[in-house]
């Protein structure tokens, strides 16, 4: 079921568009704010909602990177893989990440506190390595600066 | 120097809100151009101005407007800010977005009122989120001041502005694949034509720019075509976000004059080589340019000089290959992201692409033959131009190609010794 905050905010971007499913991603974003994934259940409520099929709207929400079809952890880490990342080192990064987590690229830490992510570019590339925690970015890593960056997200 | 584009963003400081920016003669194009140019007058000075699109194309920006069906003045239009920056290597717009939003704004007025566009988007890539949040205020404030909404200034133009952000995938920034994912569609290429200016978003007449594209407007209506012409060096107008990454001194990003020398770049504005580390080669543009190397130093980096040297300018910021990088894990780095990234519509790109990585793959870990550099050969002509639906797979063929004929020997070295040269190096220095 929506909850009547999230159809809240449907309603609004809804009205915005001039045919009603093309706020489709803006709902399944604002459905995965909310409860941090999109279930199965979740997408069938949406697409009810959005007057598409679910089987229309799990392959918009399936193209995107974003949009998670699998539960995640509290905390998303995205660290970056592109190019300049790996000239200066991003694969470091991901070791000391896995000696810290115990978790590879895709899987989240057995108390759901993070989840660990490659992605592409973050756009400060003179800044490499880079990657984001939730909604903020952190560059020019080092092992060091990756410990106490760790410790602020519970 | 003039720097346009940048001369009011200092890293020190806030961006400019819109008292800092009207302070500072910010929104004179706006009245400018609504009080004393027809659209179609913008229009022509903005091609006289001869600024080419800053997305990678470089399309001339004023002959794409002329595009637009102008006759019917009850026909909906579109303006599109491309924001969807995800180029690998690629840090520019970013700058522009979260320094000066009002001088992107003021540039989609000025662009909206010459195609008489009465609805435009900012399609932002969601990773900018100190972006969107400083967007959306500027736009708020440009609402209050009376620069958007209903009658502006007092002209009859009226103008729509919304922020939108992506859910993340590099096609999106292709132009007809970003309207399918405004229209809440998968992202995938649209067949071309009709053009986008005829029948873009919605099906209606649509205009999408790059946002340093875009940024350049207010300055060429304020100072005309031909002071615009005139900031560039070689042969193209106007000035240049270009940026440096990788091991070298200073990375960064600077607005210069268009055709600064590669060399200039890399040895005055990014300090040159870090201490133990050569240069190799770069990718000029963003991940999907060909190579330049040592004997293309002095090539100025402007649309027609880079082309004449088999590569592209694409979006000006450099990514620097050294000598402890492997050029083949460098390559495979890059079509990674490619495979990863296509959208799968067309067959050679959605079954090249990874195959192209797996023999890279193969490469690296000392399992390659020598057949598979032909094999190679072959995949960038059948993802080359003219092959494919949209232009992501000959991108991605292009840092392949020229990989293949400045570094062979490395590859060949790969073969040979089965194992990548660059393994102990990898495992055990101070340098990884
Ligand atoms: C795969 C792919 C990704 C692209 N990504 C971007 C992008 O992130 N930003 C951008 O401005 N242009 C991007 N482009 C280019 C756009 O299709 C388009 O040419 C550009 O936005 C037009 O603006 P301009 O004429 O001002 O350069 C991309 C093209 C391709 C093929
Ligand atoms: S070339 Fe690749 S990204 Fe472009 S349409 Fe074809 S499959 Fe999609
Ligand atoms: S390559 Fe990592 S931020 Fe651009």
């Amino acid at each position: 079921m929506l909850s009547a905050k999230e159809i809240k905010k449907l309603d609004h971007e809804i009205a915005l568009v001039p045919i009603r499913k093309s706020a489709c991603i803006e709902a399944l974003k604002i459905v995965q704010q909310q409860r941090g994934w999109v279930s199965d259940e979740s997408l069938r409520d949406i697409a009810e909602y959005m007057e598409m099929s679910a089987e229309e709207l799990d392959s918009v929400a399936t193209f995107y990177n974003l949009i998670f079809r699998k539960p995640v952890g509290r905390n998303i880490i995205l660290l970056c893989d592109s190019i300049s990342c790996y000239v200066m080192g991003y694969k470091k990064i991901y070791q000391h990440l896995q000696n810290r987590l115990h978790i590879k690229f895709g899987e989240t830490t057995a108390d759901a506190r993070f989840t660990l992510l490659p992605n592409a570019c973050l756009g400060c590339c003179d800044h490499a390595p880079a990657l984001m925690i939730n909604n903020d970015l952190y560059r020019d890593l080092t092992n060091d600066s990756l410990d106490e960056i760790l410790e602020e997200y519970k | 120097m003039e720097r346009p584009l940048t001369q009011h963003i200092s890293a020190n400081h806030p961006w400019l809100n819109l008292k800092d920016y009207t302070a500072v003669g910010g929104y004179q194009a706006v009245h400018r151009a609504l009080k004393s140019f027809t659209p179609q007058e913008i229009t022509k000075t903005v091609q006289d101005s001869e600024l080419r699109g800053r997305g990678g194309a470089g399309f001339n920006t004023g002959m794409k407007w002329s595009f637009v069906p102008m006759d019917d003045a009850t026909q909906t239009k579109y303006l599109i800010a491309n924001a969807d920056e995800m180029e690998p290597g690629t840090f520019k717009d970013r700058l522009l977005l979260e320094g000066n939003p009002h001088q992107l704004i003021e540039g989609m007025i000025v662009s909206a009122y010459a195609i008489q566009a009465n609805t435009s988007y900012i399609f932002l890539r969601w990773a900018y989120k100190k972006a969107a949040r400083i967007i959306k205020e500027a736009i708020n404030e440009a609402y209050a001041a009376g620069y958007l909404g209903k009658n502006i200034l007092g002209s009859g133009f009226n103008l729509e502005m919304h922020l939108h952000t992506g859910v993340g995938r590099y096609i999106c920034g292709e132009e007809t694949a970003l309207l399918n994912a405004l229209e809440g569609k998968r992202a995938t290429p649209r067949t071309k034509p009709p053009f986008p200016q005829v029948s873009g978003l919605f099906g209606k007449p649509t205009i999408v720019n790059n946002v340093e594209t875009l940024c350049n407007i207010p300055h060429i209506i304020n100072n005309g075509a031909a002071w615009f012409k005139a900031l560039g060096l070689g042969a193209d107008a106007g000035t240049k976000l270009y940026g440096v990454s990788g091991q070298v001194n200073e990375p960064g990003l600077w607005e210069l004059p268009m055709g600064t020398t590669v060399r200039e770049l890399l040895e005055e504005h990014a300090g040159g080589m870090k201490p133990g580390f050569q240069f190799r080669g770069a990718l000029p543009g963003g991940a999907s340019t060909d190579f330049l190397v040592t004997e293309h130093l002095d090539v100025k980096m402007d649309y027609q000089s880079v082309a004449a040297v088999g590569s592209r300018l694409g979006t000006g910021t450099m990514i620097i290959l050294d000598d402890h990088t492997c050029p083949v894990g460098f390559i495979h780095n890059l079509e990674h992201f490619f495979a990863q990234e296509s959208c799968g519509w067309c067959t050679p790109c959605r079954e090249g692409l990874p195959w192209t990585e797996k023999i890279l793959l193969s490469l690296e870990n000392g399992q390659g033959r020598l057949e598979d550099l032909e094999l190679l050969e072959t995949h960038t002509k059948h993802l080359g131009p003219g092959s494919t639906f949209c232009a992501l797979a000959p991108g991605a063929m292009e840092p392949l190609q020229s990989g293949l004929k400045y570094f062979r020997e490395d590859f060949e070295k790969h073969i040979h010794e089965k194992k990548c040269p660059w393994d102990e190096e990898r495992n055990g220095s101070h340098l990884h």
